[in-house]
């Protein structure tokens, strides 16, 4: 199996400057045309304001969840694992119900008066960005919570005993203690992000693109199979930076651990 | 102790922001408006016997599980040996080897998409179900992989070894010994890979053969007008069928394994 894989990434680049003889022109207008610039770098924008939005979303209740001694802890957990099995695209059109002209708060407002027409929310930059945090707060949860809980619960009062203010210990002992979770769990949504294209399709408006609609846009609507091989490769070259810088810094190890 | 209580209660929120859409979908389900939002008009099953009467809908959900059980026995199949392989034996390049079974999950699906869509038109194969299968079975691999690598590095070796020494040969020993003790991470990737594969759209966007549809696509081809009530009811059926069996199947598993002790 991994030998077709390994292969179709091979093939990428090869059919990219294959199929009509060797040449660059695809690449050519990756680098040169500016919608391809404004799409990577739109791309790299929302995935940089999902990752953070999920970080600091992610990371309290991660820490309630570790920290707890709440006795149905397990019920926390389970109910962080459910969304996984709750099909992507019902999550996603979800939202739909909620922001949308029928949907429930344009709703409660119409039926307290404040507001005679539905508000339009719809269909912005910001609705993707809820609808990606939504689908992919739990992974960072979950990674968070995997190195708090590897932590030892005595080091926050021995800090404490020495004379750290709460917060002083948390963000002297605990925060670092959990950097690999936290870095894992970002990592993780930064190319979740990045390579989606489904999301903005649904919930975002016409100007709401990723890269990924762009190879959507290339394969499936116009058939331009070289240029949408061309930039598969860009973004996965993209990416790959990404994965490897990370790699240098923290190790991929921990990124397995919240799988098991 | 007030800063724990801020904790709780923001805590409290984000499991609101996680599951409040998924509950107005379950809720929306049976409601008896002609429009799939608000407001409330009624109670009924109406849009569920719809549902039950539309034939594309009942195709798609045949062709996504069919694809679902085949993936879920292949890709486990193929995880049970190449964790084997990864846990108990050492043989050259097998760094890479782990490496490349893990891969698939830091490469965009987009990415996977393209890349086996191009390799199969370079050996000239159209898109067929077989392809969607090959797809979702290389997808759900790394999970079956991780799940069962777990439990197998906990398996002590010396049971094997207990068993080998007792005169059983090494495939005797595996379907007696290591396979009933690594059950429950079989049944764990099993599920991974059922749910994983049926609920997989933006692969299968790319990979379906034209005119057939899974569950997904078909509800992503729907909601192009607008949101059906249909959808609704039809993303309860899922909900149900995808968080309920799971859930029961730990229940009953729970259950006995307390009946035992």
């Amino acid at each position: 199996m991994s030998f077709i894989l390994v292969y179709s990434f091979y093939e990428n680049v090869d059919l990219a400057v294959d199929v009509a003889a060797f040449q660059f022109s695809n690449w050519r207008e990756l680098f040169t045309d500016d919608y391809y610039h404004y799409a990577i770098w739109k791309t790299l924008r929302m995935s940089i304001i999902v990752t953070a939005l999920a970080a600091v979303l992610g990371y309290i209740p991660a820490y309630f969840i570790a920290m707890t001694r709440f006795r149905h802890k397990w019920l926390l957990l389970l109910l962080l694992i459910l969304p996984f099995w709750v099909s992507f695209i019902i999550r996603t059109l979800s939202w739909i119900h909620i922001l949308g002209n029928q949907g429930a708060i344009n709703g409660v407002l119409q039926w307290l008066g404040i507001v005679e027409e539905p508000v339009a929310m719809m269909f912005t930059e910001l609705t993707v960005i809820i609808g990606f945090l939504h689908v992919f707060l739990p992974y960072m949860i979950l990674n968070i919570y995997v190195s708090l809980e590897g932590i030892d619960r005595n080091l926050e009062p021995a800090a404490r005993t020495l004379g750290c203010t709460p917060w002083q210990a948390f963000r002297e002992v605990t925060l670092p203690l959990s950097i690999p979770g936290l870095g894992a769990g970002c990592l993780l949504v930064f190319v979740l992000t990045a390579g989606s294209y489904v999301t903005p399709l649904i919930l975002g408006g016409p100007d709401d693109f990723l890269f990924g609609n762009l190879i959507y846009d290339a394969i499936i609507s116009e058939l331009n199979w070289p240029m949408g091989a061309t930039l598969s490769f860009a973004l996965l070259l993209l990416l790959g930076l990404v994965v490897v810088a990370y790699s240098r810094m923290m190790g991929l190890n921990q990124l397995y651990k919240a799988f098991s | 102790m007030r800063a724990w209580t801020l904790i709780k209660a923001y805590t409290a929120l984000v499991y609101v922001f996680m599951f409040a859409p998924i509950a107005v979908v379950l809720l929306l389900a049976f409601n008896d408006s002609q429009f799939g939002g608000f407001p409330i008009e009624g109670f009924s099953f109406r849009w569920f016997h719809e549902l039950m009467q539309n034939e594309a809908i009942i195709r798609a959900f045949r062709t996504s599980f069919a694809l679902g059980l085949l993936t879920a026995v292949i890709a486990t199949t193929i995880g049970i040996m190449a964790s084997l392989a990864l846990v108990r034996y050492s043989f050259p390049g097998k760094n890479l080897v782990s490496t490349l079974l893990i891969a698939p999950i830091l490469v965009p699906e987009t990415v996977l998409a393209v890349g086996l869509l191009i390799f199969l038109r370079w050996l000239s194969v159209p898109r067929s179900f077989f392809l969607l299968l090959v797809g979702h079975v290389i997808i759900a691999i790394p999970f079956v992989v991780l799940v069962v690598q777990a439990r197998l590095v906990g398996i002590r070796r010396e049971y094997e070894e207990a068993s080998r020494s007792l005169g059983a040969n090494p495939l005797q020993t595996f379907f007696q010994v290591t396979l009933p003790l690594l059950m429950p991470a079989v049944f764990a990737g099993a599920l991974f890979a059922f749910t994983i594969s049926f609920d997989n759209i933006t692969a299968t966007i790319f990979w379906r053969p034209s005119g057939s549809e899974t569950v997904p696509t078909q509800i992503f081809g729907m909601l192009r007008h607008s949101v059906s009530p249909e959808i609704n009811a039809l993303g309860f059926v899922m909900i149900v069928l995808t968080v309920g069996i799971p859930l029961l199947a730990g229940g009953l598993a729970r259950y006995f394994s307390r009946k035992q002790t």
